[in-house]
């Protein structure tokens, strides 16, 4: 009994930190673009994929496995500053004045063109990096063996999620961030270059997305399904815990990622579905989400 | 002043007054979609059953655009009927005309169900819950094998048509022609909903809702009906393809195929109740082309046109006739001149 109430609670654990980093990045950018992307996953399996080149060279030129920790973590900053400003540029910036329904079409639009672009630069079959996830063994918790990695990941994903509250909250930057939210209009009155915020918070979103990926392909056998699938996921997440909102990410990550694993070691055929019955409950109940702000509606 | 007061004062404006060359179009393009299994090749007949089977679920999207409402979730009433003709044949119902009628009433009543929740959603949040149904329904179906079959999905079987029993090859001609009559109905329905009054609010609601509440409009009905009517549409739709097909699969009610839906709808446009017809043509063709030609690249230009088309043709396709009609007037008007 106690070896299953440990086992869901470290499962539900790791897969709350997984999906926190995922979803951290999608719910920031709502919050500060007011677009929802759809193409997040992408950015996300982008990440994983990107990290199995640079590991699998990495480890191929001799480098010490240890190192490839911080490897993980460079290649996802590299996703984020060179994929986030390009897109946001190309793709975004024209249709911030359109409705949010077109918006929402276009993130899908480069959800597609993503699909085939990630398809022709790593091809069609799985990939592998799981040099950092053998290196560090397996520990026994209460008479049942975990991977030390799985730890990592929880670690991750902790010092993701105080590092953005804290650049949000104690810095110049995050000040910005914050006038830009609150006010759009009077931000660009006062000066504040509206623009190049929005760029730097798209390229922030999608480094934590590709830092989500970066640690999560040494766990997996990364292929072109990663990116659909977590999009869907992520969305459960920021909508049970509210657009726009760090704390509801964590915990709708924690709500999610608990409930599959529940399901798995209980009830594996309605894992899936209990999920979606969650993030359906959490609208229709309360449509702004746990952490979220209702919207006033205009005239 | 009443709604109806108001409702009389928009009938009698600008906005009533339809052309009617739209009809003989329709004629004609009846005509032509009629005869064209004799003269087409099998694979191009086959895309254009696959477009107009499908026409009537983009049909239903562009209903929901039309009222401001994005459905990232039509998968799901689409996937109820396909599933519906599955189910119904395995209970031994084999009739074509009650599988479409249980198919059609399944997601009605789905849509009436679901509609009572979802009509008080608007813009992003419609769009995610609708998608959290669909997803619902997509995760039932994968696992619940032993009925559903799970990833491997359904056969659908080959019905009797008003109880005479047809060959294969046979029973594709008469589903052609079924498919044919029922995408008239379906568009002639949305267009008689799209001039009458319920369609008119549903396209002010999308312009400002809280205006169309001091009319003294429900807001929340005007959408519930929009959404039952386009539910049935996606239920038939669905049926239909499932008979050409000859298989249902869980993805039917994923999200990418809702996206797909709304993809078509915006391509052809929603703005006139045929945009849709054409989008769904356009798709199901550019679909076909860009996988035979550029297999590993179809999505990345299924992408691209559609942000072109955002971009550049917001309208969709159906606005180009609108853009040639004025080049026509304007060169009329220039030999006019010059004679």
């Amino acid at each position: 009994m106690i070896e299953l109430a440990i086992g869901v609670l470290l499962d539900g654990l790791v897969f709350a930190a997984v999906l926190f980093l995922i979803a951290v990045g999608l719910t920031f950018i709502y919050g500060v673009l007011r677009v929802i992307n759809l193409a997040h996953g992408s950015l996300y399996a982008i990440g994983a994929y990107a990290a199995t080149s640079a590991v699998g060279a990495f480890v191929a030129a001799g480098g010490h496995p240890y190192l490839t920790y911080p490897l993980l973590v460079l290649t996802a900053a590299l996703v984020g500053v060179l994929l986030g400003p390009l897109i946001e540029r190309l793709f975004l910036r024209p249709i911030y004045a359109r409705e949010q329904v077109i918006q929402l079409l276009v993130t899908f639009s480069l959800f597609l063109i993503l699909e085939d672009a990630i398809k022709l630069v790593w091809g069609v079959q799985s990939r592998y990096a799981d040099t950092p996830y053998a290196v560090l063994g397996q520990v026994s918790v209460a008479g049942v063996s975990y991977s030390v990695y799985q730890f990592l990941l929880l670690g991750v994903a902790l010092a993701a999620g105080l590092l953005l509250a804290a650049l949000i909250h104690r810095t110049r930057f995050g000040k910005l961030i914050r006038a830009v939210i609150a006010d759009r209009e009077m931000s660009t009155a006062l000066g504040i270059p509206v623009g190049r915020v929005y760029t730097a918070a798209f390229a922030i979103g999608t480094g934590f997305a590709a830092l989500g990926g970066a640690f999560v392909a040494p766990t997996l056998a990364v292929s072109p399904a990663l990116a659909v699938e977590a999009i869907v996921l992520a969305f459960a997440v920021v909508v049970i815990g509210g657009l726009g909102s760090l704390p509801g990410a964590a915990v709708g990550a924690l709500i999610v990622g608990l409930a599959r694993s529940t399901a798995v070691h209980l009830a594996p055929e309605v894992e899936l579905a209990a999920i979606y019955l969650i993030m359906v409950a959490i609208l229709v109940v309360r449509r702004e989400g746990l952490f979220g702000e209702p919207e006033l509606r205009r005239i | 002043m009443s709604s109806g007061g108001v409702l009389a004062a928009v009938r009698a404006g600008r906005l009533s007054s339809r052309p009617s060359w739209p009809v003989a179009i329709l004629g004609a393009l009846a005509l032509g979609l009629a005869v064209a299994p004799l003269a087409l090749p099998d694979w191009l007949t086959f895309n254009l059953h696959l477009a107009l089977g499908k026409s009537l679920v983009v049909l239903a999207v562009a209903l929901l655009l039309r009222a401001g409402l994005v459905s990232f979730g039509h998968g799901l009433f689409f996937a109820a009927g396909a599933y519906a003709v599955a189910f119904a044949a395995r209970a031994g119902i084999n009739e074509l005309a009650l599988q479409l009628l249980l198919a059609v009433v399944l997601a009605t009543v789905l849509a009436a169900l679901l509609g009572l929740v979802l009509a008080r959603y608007r813009g992003i949040f419609f769009s995610m819950l609708s998608l959290g149904f669909s997803m619902m329904l997509y995760a039932l179906l994968l696992k619940s094998y032993h009925l559903t079959g799970g990833t491997d999905g359904l056969r659908v079987r080959t019905p009797t048509v008003l109880g005479a029993d047809l060959d294969r090859e046979a029973f594709r001609a008469v589903a052609f022609y079924v498919t044919l009559a029922a995408v008239a109905l379906g568009f002639y329905l949305a267009h008689r909903f799209a001039s009458a009054p319920l369609g008119y609010l549903a396209r002010a609601v999308r312009d400002n809702e809280v205006r169309v509440e001091y009319l003294g409009v429900s807001v929340r009905w005007t959408l519930y009906w929009t959404f039952v009517l386009s539910g049935a549409l996606a239920g038939l739709s669905g049926s239909l393809t499932a008979y050409l097909i000859g298989h249902v699969v869980p993805e039917l009610a994923y999200w990418t195929t809702s996206g797909e839906f709304v993809f078509a709808a915006l391509l052809g446009g929603f703005g006139h109740v045929l945009g849709p017809l054409v989008g769904s043509g356009a798709f199901e063709f550019l679909r076909t082309y860009a996988f035979k030609y550029f297999a590993y690249t179809w999505q990345l230009i299924l992408g691209l046109t559609m942000l072109a088309t955002i971009l550049f043709l917001p309208d969709g396709i159906w606005s180009l006739g609108h853009v040639a009609r004025d080049l026509v007037r304007r060169w009329m008007r220039s030999s006019k001149r010059a004679a």
